[in-house]
């Protein structure tokens, strides 16, 4: 008998990642999300060859200079040009965020995942550990954290991504639940798999673009938060341009010189706001209840 | 070399989904296969034939019980051994669309366990994998597509050569058709009986289709309320059943023929809950020909004629 | 219904257990003596020993755990380290300018938010959605100082409407109701944001259920559909996120407070936090620890009043 009659393969499809991707170019508040947040990137990276003054350099004869003339953004109360630190600040939020991102990602995805995998006890005292550290306010447990560690930059990222851990957790684990009763694990382990395997090979890639669309969202928060810190006063020290320490600067001189708040904190809004819109453009293309319409 | 593969005894898996409530899915469950012969487990949905046919896989932890596969203990192994034996024994699964990960080429997928088995690698895997695509009635070229691409027969076939890739002596069906287009089972049916054949594989055909286990298999078990009530050769199980519940499932069986269909049997109530199954026989409540001692008694699987039957009718 | 706020009061104890308990690890793992930050480097042995007597850091951890949740369970938070004052009267002279904060910025939340996510969920993909959304967007991208800063400029130093300096009069109601209305604004708008999202995801779910074409066919009023039988059932996902949200109100009126400059918690944070007041900030920890287990409490309860189903579980 002959069973090894050629059936006819379907043209090839692309993946769901890729479909979603696609999706989310074609929406135009995430393509403006993302023109914003590349244009502070570029901004960011080219710093030492944009920027027109040295962003550290004090120069007291000129200083709160209006914006227009030859400070285009005009001078802070040292004289620092504001244009230029607002290029170095860029870094600075953007370092920060997503080294802490990348970190929140990495431990609270994993744990949200074993936890899942795992079930059980484990699971239930993990997520409420989890849901501890979610119910506090970001803000509170970040400014703790920083001020007993101190304000050096890799606190800051240490103390962005506990906030984020939570989240992840919660993110990473959900999907674990489902996907863990799906036949292909039991196949794996039908098949001899081991644990780690079943983990990073099979379920790890099933729930990475929920955990990256997260991170986009989560990016937005991490800038939000530094910038707050650093408006605290528990930010990377000064001299060091942070947009946050700008802010305050500016809003401690707030009566002669009301542009030197208002254009570091614009620079937080855009950056938060581009963040958030790919982040939303991301979330509708890979929510597959919006899937059909 | 004995001729018995796989020995089942008194296997138990009882869940506890509460505290207090205690869900007995498999009670007492045994039986035995031959080396090459198709063995079907058949009963209602709930009866717990799949719980019994993954625990005897270890893909959960048994309660209580012994199963012995071609001489080896599958349920104090550990490490090593439990892995050799995996390679041994295979499962196919009911839902072709989520056997398969989603994220993994056809070819990753077949070529995976023969690497964590140090089978084959690199392009001597892929090239069995092509072969066992083949033999499914796959076109090679499958090595490189994602299983979204594929139909639910189709993908079917893939699974069927991920349990070949191991080179196993028995495999396990559980509700291997169930889930396909009519026209389709014929096809798979025909493919697991093909190979079967060419490679003298022993199979566990779990299924609530009796037509279709007719088919297949040449003993089968029938289980109630997690414990096996009959069993036997097929024909005589499934056409002149000794124990009451197996005449009902025959009686419930559309015949093809009007003129051999029997007026519909009377089916009494629904199968009682597994977490709180009737003392004595489980199948009483419902059973025609309840005695006294059916509701006390819980009647043993004593072997009759060529079987077993559990039954106070047939002590 | 007693015995659902008894049981509920009980499953919170774990978590407030828990929340402590991590209060009292993040302090512990801090590199440095709080003897020393107290007294600075130079001081002398004897007096390092007789500032850790005082503050109970000399004890063995265990020791300091067992006393520092019997303090907390006491209702004890310790005092400052630094103006010797008790941690509860610091706090509570100024919590009532907290609470008004929070209080005023949730009404606002709430106030727009719910109508502006109704608004959009009727009138799906129309002109009027995308711009519900895309200013929800821009709003929940406004970090609370930044927004701040700019109601200040505009309506305190530009217009005058407002003062610039809203220190309130705790004995003159109208007064402050007058200084809270700006800050409450800034904190309050993200907030708004938040709930319309989620009010305008909630009510498009709800108003796409079976039971919903069901009270359309037998001819209940569309506006009674919307608001009566569509809103109570959007309620529970909008009342989760208003108690996740009250967490965040209150970390974020540190913000306001400063910008403002209204005395309450944020303020004293601060301060802590420029003194180096040690022992002050794990008091305000366990505050704020408190206040979050008891909103967590106040949504859990609200859960069982619009849904009876969750009583029983």
């Amino acid at each position: 008998m002959s069973t090894a009659a050629e059936v006819e393969l379907a043209p090839t499809r692309p993946s769901g990642l890729k479909r979603a991707l696609a999706r989310a170019r074609g929406n135009p508040t995430t393509l403006a999300g993302a023109i914003i947040t590349l244009l502070i990137v570029a901004g960011a990276v080219l710093a030492p060859w944009i920027a027109p003054f040295d962003p550290t350099e004090q120069n007291i004869i000129d200083r709160l200079q209006s914006p227009g003339g030859d400070y285009l953004l005009g001078t802070d109360q040292f004289g620092r040009d504001v244009f230029s630190r607002l290029l170095y600040g860029a870094r600075i939020s953007l370092v920060v965020s997503l080294g802490a991102i990348a970190a929140a990602m990495v431990t609270g995805g994993t744990i949200g995942m074993v936890s899942g995998y795992i079930g059980g006890r484990f699971d239930l005292i993990t997520m409420q550990v989890m849901d501890v550290l979610l119910s506090f306010p970001s803000l509170i447990l970040g400014l703790m954290v920083v001020a007993l560690l101190g304000p050096e930059l890799e606190n800051l990222v240490i103390a962005i991504a506990l906030t984020a851990i939570a989240p992840f957790a919660r993110i990473a684990r959900a999907p674990t639940l489902v996907l863990k009763e799906r036949a292909f694990i039991e196949a794996g382990r039908a098949m001899g798999f081991s644990h780690l395997r079943i983990l990073f090979a099979h379920i790890l890639p099933n729930i990475l673009s929920e955990v990256l669309v997260m991170g986009s969202l989560w990016m937005a928060t991490a800038v939000r938060v530094e910038a707050s810190l650093s408006f605290i006063g528990l930010g990377v020290k000064p001299p060091t341009a942070t947009w946050g320490g700008m802010t305050r600067d500016g809003f401690e001189n707030i009566l002669d010189a009301p542009w030197l708040a208002v254009f570091p904190g614009l620079a937080i809004l855009l950056l938060v706001l581009g963040l958030n819109m790919i982040g939303d453009g991301l979330r509708d293309a890979t929510d597959p209840k919006l899937r059909n319409e | 070399m004995s001729d018995t593969l796989l020995e089942v005894r008194g296997l138990r898996k009882h869940f506890h989904p509460k505290r207090r409530v205690t869900v007995r899915a498999v009670e007492d469950v045994s039986f035995s296969i031959r080396r090459g012969e198709a063995f079907g487990l058949v009963g209602e949905s709930g009866c717990g034939k799949s719980t019994a046919a993954r625990a005897l896989l270890r893909l959960i932890e048994p309660d209580a019980g012994s199963v012995r596969f071609g001489g080896a203990d599958v349920l104090t192994a550990r490490g090593a051994s439990l892995k050799a034996i995996r390679r041994r024994m295979q499962i196919v699964f009911q839902d072709p669309y989520s056997s398969l990960d989603p994220r993994q080429s056809i070819g990753g997928a077949l070529t995976e366990p023969m690497r964590v088995h140090g089978i084959a690698e690199g392009r001597d895997a892929r090239r069995r994998a092509g072969a066992l695509l083949e033999e499914v009635g796959l076109p090679p070229a499958a090595l490189d597509r994602y299983p979204h691409e594929f139909s639910g027969g189709q993908r079917q076939r893939i699974g069927i050569a991920r349990a070949l890739a191991l080179e196993p002596e028995l495999i396990v069906a559980d509700e291997p058709v169930s889930a396909l287009d009519v026209s389709v089972q014929a096809q798979v049916l025909l493919l697991l009986e093909d190979l079967r054949r060419r490679r003298g594989l022993a199979f566990l055909f779990v299924s609530h289709d009796l037509s279709v286990v007719r088919w297949f298999c040449e003993r089968v078990a029938v289980m109630y309320l997690g414990r096996i009530v009959e069993e036997g050769p097929v024909a005589r199980v499934l056409n002149a059943p000794l124990h009451p519940y197996a005449a009902m499932l025959r009686d419930a069986y559309p015949v093809p023929d009007p003129a051999h269909r029997a007026a519909l049997p009377r089916i009494i109530g629904e199968i009682p809950s597994a977490a709180a199954p009737p003392p004595g026989c489980p199948f009483h409540p419902r059973c025609v020909h309840a005695m006294p001692r059916c509701s006390t008694e819980p009647p043993a699987l004593l072997a009759k004629d060529d079987g077993a039957v559990a039954c106070h009718l047939h002590g | 219904m007693l015995g659902f706020v008894l049981r509920r009061l009980l499953a919170a104890l774990p978590t407030l257990f828990a929340v402590l308990t991590l209060v009292f690890v993040i302090v512990r793992i801090v590199p440095g003596d709080p003897a020393l930050v107290i007294l600075g480097d130079q001081a002398t042995p004897e007096a390092a020993a007789a500032v850790r007597a005082r503050l109970g850091t000399d004890q063995p951890l265990w020791r300091q755990y067992i006393a520092f949740l019997g303090a907390a369970a006491t209702g004890d938070f310790g005092s400052s380290m630094v103006t010797n004052r008790p941690i509860l009267a610091e706090v509570s002279a100024v919590l009532p300018h907290t609470v008004d904060l929070t209080a005023a910025s949730m009404v606002i939340g709430i106030v727009i938010g719910i109508p502006a996510g109704i608004w959009a969920a009727l009138h799906r993909n129309r002109a009027i959605d995308v711009a519900a959304r895309l200013l929800s967007l821009l709003g929940l991208s406004f970090p609370v100082f930044v927004s701040g800063i700019y109601l200040l400029l505009l309506f305190a130093l530009h217009w005058r409407w407002f003062p610039v300096i809203s220190n309130a009069d705790l004995d003159d109601p109208l007064d402050r109701l007058h200084k809270v209305l700006l800050p409450a604004v800034a904190l309050g708008l993200t907030m708004a944001a938040y709930i319309t999202r989620v009010t305008r995801g909630a009510m498009l779910a709800s108003l796409s259920e079976d039971y919903i074409r069901t009270a359309r066919a037998k001819g209940v009023p569309w506006r009674r559909v919307v608001w009566v039988h569509g809103l109570r059932n959007a309620s529970i996902p909008i009342v989760t996120v208003v108690g996740l949200y009250v967490g965040i109100l209150i970390g974020n009126s540190v913000l306001t407070e400063i910008v403002f400059n209204r005395p309450g918690l944020g303020k004293v944070i601060v301060g802590a936090l420029n003194q180096r007041d040690y022992t002050m900030l794990q008091g305000l920890m366990v505050i704020y620890c408190f206040l979050i287990v008891v909103v967590n409490l106040i949504t859990d309860l609200l859960y069982g009043v619009i849904d009876p189903r969750v009583k029983q579980t």
